[in-house]
């Protein structure tokens, strides 16, 4: 079962790889986008890691309730509420269980891109973070490595398409050939689940309370 | 509308000179009526380009009088903050509503209703309509 922890421990992870790639990130936005989707998030997981400890939150939904409301408020970038919208939805879903199972999160996680989808408009192909998500949630219930493997495939798909959603789809036919930056978070997030899992086991968040 | 509370209207775009700007040309084109309730929401609190949700609460907060709030976007994560604030439900004012128009034209049409003291319907109505106004 997952419980509060889990979750924080995935958060803080995709915090800590959002810091690493950021500058990665920018360099993808910056051939399609404006070039600020590294530092976007940066700042905003920077706020949720401080938001996370400074309020405790008890349960998983909390955790990610909390982790969506940072995200709208800090991002400052279109990824802040597409990303809000996904932890927040999906922590409303995981309702105030204590803990939940692999398969509760895979169904919530599905409420939450649904919601993003409805959001943004996006659907599959549409050259978006949504490229990434939906083929992770399809392969989450063979475990979180399977869902790592298939956000990292559906990211790495993006770069022959053609951007239909936010500032790339006014660049056209340049838009083919670039890595979308959003699938390419997204599959950050996707692999902070594995890294979450292994760390309950090396009990790398001893003393984190 | 039982009394003549005016309705809000918030400027969201990504530069805060827009934004201000566009308040400013909306306001100036109301003549001489009552002054509608208009604040811009504009770039991020850092004063980059972009869009803040606390700004954008806040406007909503500062121009609600109780007859609702239209807000206007430009476009990208603009849109996207003030949809995603809307369904988180306690973010805005009761009554707050995102108007689909182009950001200039809906402005100034939304502004100018609402100085008549026309109801939250009716300035959203106008502001929609800017899009039909064709200029070739």
């Amino acid at each position: 079962m997952l419980d509060a922890d889990f979750f924080r421990r995935w958060m803080t992870a995709t915090a800590a790889s959002v810091d690493r790639e950021a500058d990665r990130l920018t360099a993808l936005d910056s051939p399609i986008g404006d070039a600020d989707h590294g530092s976007n998030l940066r700042r905003g997981f920077a706020a949720v890691t401080a938001a996370l400890e400074k309020e405790a939150p008890r349960t998983p939904g909390a955790v990610l309730i909390l982790t969506g409301r940072q995200l709208i408020s800090t991002v400052g970038g279109a990824s802040g509420p597409l990303y809000g919208t996904l932890l927040r939805r999906t922590g409303k879903a995981l309702g105030d269980a204590p803990e939940v199972g692999p398969e509760q999160l895979a169904e919530a996680l599905r409420t939450g891109v649904d919601a993003v989808r409805q959001l943004g408009g996006a659907a599959p192909g549409d050259k978006t973070m949504i490229d990434a998500l939906v083929p992770a949630v399809d392969a989450l219930g063979d475990g979180f490595g399977a869902a790592l493997a298939a956000a990292e495939q559906g990211a790495e798909a993006t770069t022959p398409l053609l951007a239909r959603k936010g500032r790339a789809s006014y660049l056209g036919e340049r838009s083919i050939g670039h890595q979308d930056p959003g699938a390419t978070s997204a599959a950050l997030l996707i692999a902070a689940l594995a890294e979450a899992e292994a760390g309950s086991d090396a009990g790398a968040d001893a003393g984190g309370e | 509308m039982s009394d003549d509370r005016l309705v809000g209207i918030v400027l969201v775009s990504h530069s805060a000179a827009v934004a201000a700007s566009v308040a400013e040309l909306a306001q100036g084109l109301v003549g001489g009526g009552p002054e509608v309730p208009v604040a811009p929401a504009g770039g991020t609190e850092g004063g980059g380009f972009g869009t803040s949700a606390e700004l954008v609460a806040a406007a909503a907060a500062a121009v609600d009088r109780g007859a609702g709030v239209a807000v206007l976007t430009d476009l990208g994560s603009a849109v996207l903050t003030v949809k995603a604030l809307l369904a988180e439900g306690d973010e805005l004012p009761d009554g707050t509503r995102m108007v689909d128009a182009p950001f200039v034209e809906g402005a100034v049409a939304a502004v100018v209703t609402a100085a008549t003291g026309a109801d939250l319907d009716a300035v959203v109505a106008a502001a929609e309509e800017a899009y039909g106004y064709r200029k070739a």
